[in-house]
């Protein structure tokens, strides 16, 4: 069950992959963004992270893709883009020879790091002492279709814990701080994308500069 | 169960397709979209491997992927935006330099 879910979910991400690199047209490609994203969401279901895979809905497919389509309108660039020609010479053989020389590093990481990972998912490394008793196993898709449990059943007699529970107990106690500066760091990103969206001027004057005029004024803050 | 060795395989191939896509195409957009397929293969990657390690700090480390992700991407459409603003339809090869 789980094989035919992982195989379905690959050929969506990798033909959505696919459809943003050769689209023509930029919406095709937000929309096959789209696609990758949802097939990635639920390979984070089959592998046990369902907070994941929804805040991976929300964010990116909710929000980001959004966000690229609406600047895609805003700006008029929705028109399609001429593939053919090519303007540094030997360029594209060399991105697709960098590409699949990575790809090759890769797999070869993959294939030394999971060795017996490909068979029945066994775990290849040994599992940390510390960190084992505060996995919930008992939740996640894998566990709900081996025995159509709901999510909260517990397992082996202790009390159950969501993995949002989980997630939390990391992100607010081990990780607050690196929380906290996510905050931070989301208010500057605000904050620099409405001073670099505002224009020149300000509300008033922010479209008298259609050409190009450098060095007319220096940034009115 | 699938094995962990596939999920990094899917993850590597997500990420050379998309840094293929980075080094090839010129609109700016795109790019932005290419560099959201090299994230969201990395963050298959830490949830993989924190599904094998069975430590939950592969899950919290996506979750700061995302936050840093989204905060990359505001920045950078807003960057789009003021560039596209001055030359309508510029492509990566005619911004060479972020001077005005």
């Amino acid at each position: 069950m789980e094989i035919a879910v992982f195989a379905v979910c690959a050929v969506i991400v990798i033909g959505g992959a696919l459809g943003v690199i050769v689209a023509r047209h930029p919406v095709y490609a937000a929309l096959s963004l789209v696609a990758t994203l949802f097939g990635v969401a639920v390979l984070f279901l089959t592998l046990d992270a369902p907070f994941l895979a929804a805040v991976q809905v929300i964010v990116y497919a909710g929000a980001i893709v959004v966000l690229f389509l609406f600047v895609i309108m805003l700006l008029g660039v929705d028109r399609a883009e001429n593939l053919r020609t090519e303007p540094l010479g030997g360029q594209r053989p060399l991105a697709v020879g960098l590409g699949v020389a990575t790809l090759v590093l890769a797999l070869l990481f993959a294939i030394a790091v999971g060795t017996g990972g490909f068979g029945d998912g066994s775990v290849a490394t040994g599992a940390p002492a510390a960190v084992a008793p505060e996995r919930d196993s008992c939740t996640g898709l894998s566990k709900a279709l081996e025995d159509s449990s709901p999510l909260v059943a517990a397992c082996d007699g202790t009390e159950p814990i969501s993995n949002i529970r989980q997630v939390a107990r990391w992100v607010f106690t081990d990780y607050v701080w690196a929380f906290q500066l996510t905050g931070l760091l989301l208010t500057v990103a605000v904050v620099g994308a409405v001073v670099l969206a505002r224009g020149r001027r300000g509300a008033d004057g922010d479209d008298e500069a259609a050409g190009p005029a450098p060095d007319t004024a220096p940034e009115a803050v | 169960m699938v094995g962990t060795g596939w999920y990094l395989a899917l993850a590597a191939l997500v990420f050379a397709l998309g840094a293929v896509g980075l080094l090839v195409r010129r609109n700016p957009l795109i790019m932005f979209m290419c560099v959201e397929l090299m994230l969201n293969a990395v963050n298959l990657t830490f949830v993989a491997f924190g599904r094998d390690l069975a430590d939950l700090g592969g899950q919290v480390s996506v979750f700061f992927v995302l936050v840093v992700a989204a905060a990359e991407v505001v920045v950078g459409l807003a960057i789009v935006v003021a560039i596209m603003r001055r030359r309508v339809g510029a492509t990566a090869d005619d911004v060479s330099v972020l001077r005005g």
